[in-house]
């Protein structure tokens, strides 16, 4: 008798036909597999098969359900005779995206942002850029034309949201903590304690780091990255992801080229490369060179987003 | 690293959906342009699934190669970074595959009398 499931395997094992009197002997099972069928306690059917091997081989076998799904399973023959006549695996398919509920949330906080009139950008870049240089010139500079609000993400610290709200510019400092990015629902929450005017523009500064912000929709308009030429110029093509996901790139700090080996050209071919609808703006947010074009450009998404 | 964040997502989806059952196996996946390391997520998920019902389950990742359609000429490349040239010399590429990031199907344990 098998344990696995109670059907037999000996040699006196016969069936009889009542109606015409044959009986069949029941064959020792030579073959190492065989089928059978569980009744479920909800009424399923499910077929499966599975070997009689020797013990301490692994066993393995395919189940069939009601719906046609198929799915298969091993494991070791000494556990199956405690547990192999009550669970079974079942296979579920899921195909659920797992960014999906960071992505409907951005999809929120967008509708949120639509439905206020706000432009809402995603600063992005390595640490050191300069995200919150140019960030504070670009309020203090257009505070008079543009109301501005800013949502402020680091790992630790308030330090740059201090910087930021120095320049009388409300702002909600975000700290991840462990995390290495803002996701949706830490910007959801930001706008909610930040309540952001209607026809204004939020900046979301996001965490420094050219790869995980990469993929986390936030509900922006559009990610902005900033490189510093103190950065290697290949940065585009070695962080692909992020250039690929920027609308624009600020090039800062332009007023150190005389100090600093960087090929600027090069850098806009390789920005290019990755994604070739990228614009590009190089600035300096020290001495102000380039900001007019940042600026130009950053009025009248404002009005046209 | 993303990767854990990652790793927590799919620890918690699969939980929701195996209800209270142990869940075995674990199949995801992860396009090879999609800036997710499946090793990174295979070191997490050893952790991540601790005291869950993910704890011992098998984790299987089906990568899924990069593909773009060239916007100018419309011929398909395969890509091994999410840009490229065209033939055609175009770097006005869509991609098309490469991109995936998803919870294909997982195995439950299941009572059956």
């Amino acid at each position: 008798m098998c344990v696995t499931c109670g059907c037999s395997d000996d040699a006196e094992a016969k069936v009889s036909n009542l109606q015409t009197g044959t009986v069949m002997t029941i064959q020792p099972v030579t073959e190492t597999h065989h089928h059978h069928t569980h009744v479920l306690p909800d009424g399923k059917v499910v077929t499966h098969s599975h070997s009689h091997e020797p013990i301490n081989e692994t066993h393995h076998h395919t189940h069939v359900l009601p719906d046609g799904v198929t799915h298969s399973h091993s494991h070791d023959i000494n556990e199956v005779s405690q547990i192999h006549a009550k669970i079974h695996g079942r296979t579920i398919s899921l195909e659920h995206e797992i960014l999906g509920k960071n992505n409907l949330i951005a999809a929120q906080n967008r509708g949120w942002f639509k439905g206020r009139n706000i432009l809402a950008l995603n600063l992005v870049s390595s640490p050191g850029s300069g995200k919150t240089t140019l960030l504070t010139r670009t309020i203090n500079d257009l505070k008079q034309q543009l109301s501005l609000s800013v949502i402020e993400g680091d790992q630790e610290t308030t330090n740059d949201a201090e910087k930021i709200k120095d320049t009388g510019c409300k702002v909600v400092q975000v700290n991840t903590g462990s995390g290495c990015h803002l996701d949706a629902a830490m910007v959801e929450q930001g706008l909610q304690q930040l309540n952001p005017p209607l026809d204004s523009v939020v900046m979301i500064e996001n965490v420094g780091n050219l790869v995980c912000p990469a993929l986390f929709d936030l509900g922006e308009q559009a990610k902005v990255v900033i490189l510093s030429v103190t950065e290697g110029e290949d940065k585009p093509i070695k962080y692909p992801y992020m250039f690929r996901a920027s609308e624009i790139m600020i090039l800062t700090k332009i007023d150190l080229l005389p100090y600093v080996k960087f090929d600027v050209q090069r850098c806009i071919e390789y920005a290019k490369q990755v994604n070739p609808q990228i614009q590009i703006f190089q600035v300096s947010a020290q001495t102000g060179i380039g900001l007019d074009n940042w600026y130009e450009w950053l009025s009248k998404k404002a009005i046209s987003h | 690293m993303h990767e854990i964040g990652i790793t927590q997502n799919v620890v918690a989806i699969v939980a929701e959906y195996a209800n209270g059952a142990k869940v075995r196996r674990v199949l995801l996946e992860i396009g090879k342009l999609s800036a997710i390391m499946p090793d990174a997520v295979s070191f997490c998920f050893d952790v991540c699934s601790q005291n869950t019902v993910l704890e011992g389950a098998i984790l299987e990742i089906l990568q899924i190669p990069g593909l773009a359609r060239c916007r100018q000429c419309g011929a398909e490349i395969p890509l091994e970074k999410p840009f490229g040239v065209c033939n055609c010399g175009s770097k006005q590429l869509d991609l098309i595959a490469g991109e995936e990031l998803k919870i294909k199907e997982i195995e439950v344990d299941e009572v059956c009398v």
